[in-house]
Parts: structure tokens; C-alpha cells; sequence
């Protein structure tokens, strides 16, 4: 991983990013809009930001909310890998979303309904396609390798990270930005995720609501934002003399074959894919220093999340430092695997976990697993008793069963 | 009320910058909107959608083919507003 770029509730680039993690600081607030009054939930992680000093207005209007973040965040990324020199046709994209141009289509909606389908932009379906977000960073870096976009809820940019580390495995390209975006705070989709009794309630106090692991977590909070990194062959790297943030040592996957928006409760899913991922990088559990969880702040997930970690590192699991950074970004939903897997990166990189903050009475079900959670940064081990290389793993789960489980190696 | 033609290019002119980033100063009354002002098929859409909102006239789509220039489109938008009038 040469690079990496990061659009966040708690900051415009991964440094903001960063600082506001290790400062405990939360990303989510009361929303404003009129709309929010008819609505159980009114609080949301939002990106507070202004595209048009960055995308011209023109292109902005053309572009999803989900595709300028994701432009914005590939951009950094690629400015901190140092613009690689790679020939387009090794150049791969591979961004996934969760649902894709939301806004966009319930913007087109109303726009049918009012006025007819003239009244339609002619970028009406590049909008609201998933692909979408993929296809305006492919062009932009003129990316001619492949461009892939992976679909799979709360899992997709962890998936589509995972791809890209296949993408290069293979052959078919020497470097790929790969990552994730979404924006989805809209009615329908706090709508639809309160209905489903997913969302925390805790509206009077927004920065307490997000709490993985925590006796009182009454759900998660909606966030938006993208994440990106640059990966390069390690050859590809070497040549240019590019500075290495960290390797993409491996990835897990595996399906629950359960229930459409239910984890398996006991964790045996989830356990997998970060069995698999660890074998993937053929890396041994005692390397393993830091989990960023995916533990998104609901009842049924946390635990299972817990139950999993024990099941995958037995008894090494209390040597592990676990971090749900969800505490303060919110859940970012098809973005949050690409964020976290940052955050897990730069936490390897400064040996430096990220708080879990709100976490003030710790689940029965957590505690008995010997997860150590902390409320401060925690400094982390060398991994594997200082002789092997430490690594970082993220976890990203998704309705629909996905369990993909992302390893990260020390450079 | 017609709008006179050089009317209609500086308000034409200011859709063209609107929809390209071209600078209005730069679309000159010969210019190929495809080759010279790089408007593709969707951004022709979107500036002729915008200019029969702006000029109160229908341009069909199967005139888009005669449609090259920036004069193509003045002239066009003159004769519609003018066949408008006589109506």
C-alpha cells in the first residue's frame, strides 16, 4: 500500500482523520433538515465539506454525492502514493459502494413525477449506478486495467480492497485504487435502516450514541464518507522507490447463509473469514496486535463480532488491542471497510490503536471473551514476540451474510 | 418579443460556459460545439434542455443532427422565436 485517502465524518483527509480518532473525538451530530422531524432517528455522521473549491460545479451536478467523495478521497490517495508512473493499461479501479447514487435517484424520482422524463438529466443513470463512483476515478487516472465494483451492504469496500489485492496477485495490473464510498443520509435511508429497528435512538445525545461493545447500545448511527488506497505490486514499489505505508497481506471471505440482515449469533461466519484471512498472508494469530472491528453498536453484532475474534485467535486473543472505530465515525456503511482498514494501517504504522469511546459498561457476552477494549489510544506491540512482523487485521460485515476479513503486514 | 440574434448568442454563449467551463468569452459564433467546445451527448442534452427553457422554444431531437455550431443553434432559436410570434 503506497497510498491512501479518506473523506471522513471526523475529517477532510486521513490526517484529519487520524488526529480526530486518537483524539476520541465523535463525528455525529443532530440533523437539521425538516425532514429528520418525521423521522425516529434525527442524528447522522456527516461530512461537512465543500466539494465545489475542489470539483468544479459543472462536474459536480453530474456527479452522485456518493462519486464526488469517492473522487475527492482517490485523489488524495493517488497524490500520496506520488502519482505512480504506471502504464494505463496496469492501472485497475476497483470502488464499491452499498447502494450506490441514492440521492441521485430519489432526486431523479421527484424530477419524473413533477415534469416527465424530459425534465431528467442525461446523467440521470451515471448517477444512480454503482459503478458509478469507479468509473469517474478510472477516467480521471485513466485507469485501463479493470474497473470493478463490488456490491455486497456494509462489506463492499473491504471486498472490493480484497479484489484489488487479487487484481494485482494475478498478473492483470501493478497498481489499483481500490476503496469504497457512500452517502446515503436521506430519509429512505435512515428510514429504511430505523424501521428495520437498526438505528440507535439515542437522538438528545448524538456524540454518546454510537457504542460498540457497550452494555447500552441501542444500534448504529448512519455515516457517509469514502476511503481509498493505492495498491502496488511490491516490485512495481521497489522500482520507483515509492514509500511503503504498509503490505496487503491478505484478505478472507466467507457468507453466513443465515438471515438476510442478521449475523450469525455465533459468530462462526465471521470467525472464518479472518481464519482464512490470516492464512491467506500466511501470517500466525500470535502476529496478529490490533483488530480493527466491524462492530457496528447493535445488540446481535457486537456479540457475535466478540464471539468470532475469540473463536479465530483462542487463546492469543487477549494479546490482541480491538478497536471500533464506528464509536466515532458512525457507520459509513459500504465505505466503512476502506475507512477502518485505514485506520488499522496508519494504527500499524504508529504502533498506536485508536480509542473505543462510549464503550462505559462493557457486554457480558464481549467481557467474557477477553477482548481488550480500551477508551484511550494503546500503544501496540511488535507482534509475534518482536520476531515477525506485526500485523492489523479489519473486519467488515454485510447484510446479505458477507464476512470479509482484511489482513494488513508492517512494511 | 423575438430576442435579436446577438441577444441569443451572449445568452447562448452563457449556457455553453454554464454546462462546459468554457469561458463565454471564448464561444465564438463559428465554434463546432463537439470539436471545438468538447460538448458530448449528454452535455448537448443538457444545454439544449437548458436553452428551450431559456429561449421558450422546442428544439426536437431530430434537429440536433443540423445543430454543429453555436451559430447553428443562434440561427435556429431566432427562427423558432420568430415562427412563434407570427403564430
Amino acid at each position: 500500500m503506497t497510498g491512501l485517502g479518506a473523506v471522513t465524518p471526523l475529517g477532510a483527509d486521513v490526517d484529519g482523520t487520524w488526529a480526530a480518532l486518537l483524539a476520541g473525538r465523535s463525528g455525529v451530530s443532530r440533523l437539521t433538515e425538516s425532514w429528520a422531524d418525521e423521522l425516529p432517528v434525527r442524528i447522522a455522521a456527516r461530512v461537512d465539506l465543500d466539494f465545489s473549491t475542489m470539483i468544479p460545479v459543472r462536474q459536480l451536478r453530474r456527479m452522485d454525492r456518493s462519486q464526488q467523495l469517492a473522487l475527492i478521497a482517490a485523489r488524495q490517495a493517488w497524490r500520496d502514493a506520488g502519482a505512480p508512473d504506471v502504464a494505463p493499461d496496469r492501472l485497475g479501479v476497483s470502488i464499491a459502494t452499498g447502494v450506490g447514487g441514492m440521492s441521485s435517484m430519489l432526486d431523479a424520482h421527484d424530477r419524473l413525477k413533477e415534469g416527465g422524463w424530459q425534465k431528467l438529466s442525461p446523467y440521470t443513470i451515471p448517477m444512480l449506478m454503482p459503478n458509478g463512483a469507479a468509473a469517474w476515478v478510472g477516467i480521471e487516472l485513466g485507469a485501463r486495467a479493470g474497473l470493478h465494483t463490488a456490491v455486497s451492504a456494509c462489506a463492499s469496500s473491504a471486498e472490493a480492497i480484497g479484489y484489488g489485492l487479487q487484481l494485482i496477485r494475478s498478473g492483470r495490473a501493478d497498481v489499483v485504487v481500490a476503496g469504497g464510498a457512500e452517502a446515503a443520509i436521506l430519509p429512505l435511508g435512515i428510514g429504511g435502516f430505523a424501521v428495520m429497528r437498526a438505528l440507535s435512538l439515542r437522538n438528545d445525545e448524538p456524540e454518546r450514541a454510537s457504542r460498540p461493545f457497550d452494555k447500552g447500545r441501542d444500534g448504529f448511527v448512519m455515516g457517509e464518507g469514502a476511503g481509498m488506497l493505492v495498491l502496488e505490486s511490491a516490485s512495481h514499489a521497489a522500482k520507483r522507490g515509492a514509500d511503503v505505508h504498509a503490505i496487503a497481506a491478505g484478505v478472507g471471505y466467507s457468507a453466513d447463509a443465515y438471515h438476510l440482515a442478521q449475523p450469525r449469533p455465533d459468530g462462526v461466519g465471521s470467525a472464518l473469514a479472518i481464519q482464512r484471512a490470516l492464512a491467506d498472508a500466511q501470517v500466525n494469530p500470535e502476529q496478529v496486535v490490533h483488530v480493527n472491528a466491524h462492530a457496528t453498536s447493535t445488540q446481535v453484532g457486537d456479540a457475535a463480532e466478540a464471539l468470532a475474534i475469540r473463536q479465530a485467535f483462542g487463546p492469543t486473543t487477549g494479546d490482541l488491542i480491538v478497536s471500533a472505530t464506528k464509536s466515532m465515525t458512525g457507520h459509513l456503511l459500504g465505505a466503512s471497510g476502506a475507512v477502518e482498514s485505514i485506520a488499522a494501517i496508519r494504527a500499524l504504522c504508529e504502533r498506536l490503536a485508536p480509542p473505543t469511546i462510549n464503550l462505559e459498561n462493557a457486554d457480558d457476552a464481549v467481557t467474557e471473551t477477553g477482548l481488550r477494549i480500551f477508551g484511550e489510544p494503546c500503544a501496540l506491540s511488535g507482534g509475534g514476540r518482536g520476531r515477525l512482523p506485526a500485523v492489523a487485521i479489519s473486519n467488515s460485515f454485510g447484510f446479505g451474510g458477507h464476512n470479509v476479513t482484511l489482513a494488513f503486514m508492517t512494511a | 418579443m423575438p430576442m435579436t440574434e446577438q441577444e441569443i448568442f451572449t445568452s447562448f454563449g452563457g449556457l455553453v460556459e454554464e454546462f462546459t467551463g468554457m469561458s463565454a468569452g471564448d464561444v465564438a459564433p463559428g465554434a463546432d460545439l463537439t470539436e471545438d467546445l468538447d460538448v458530448d451527448s449528454l452535455a448537448m442534452v443538457e444545454i439544449i434542455t437548458a436553452a428551450q427553457e431559456k429561449f421558450g422554444v422546442d428544439i426536437p431531437d431530430k434537429e440536433l443532427k443540423h445543430l454543429k455550431t453555436v451559430q447553428d443553434v443562434v440561427s435556429y432559436v431566432q427562427r423558432a422565436q420568430r415562427s412563434i410570434v407570427s403564430a
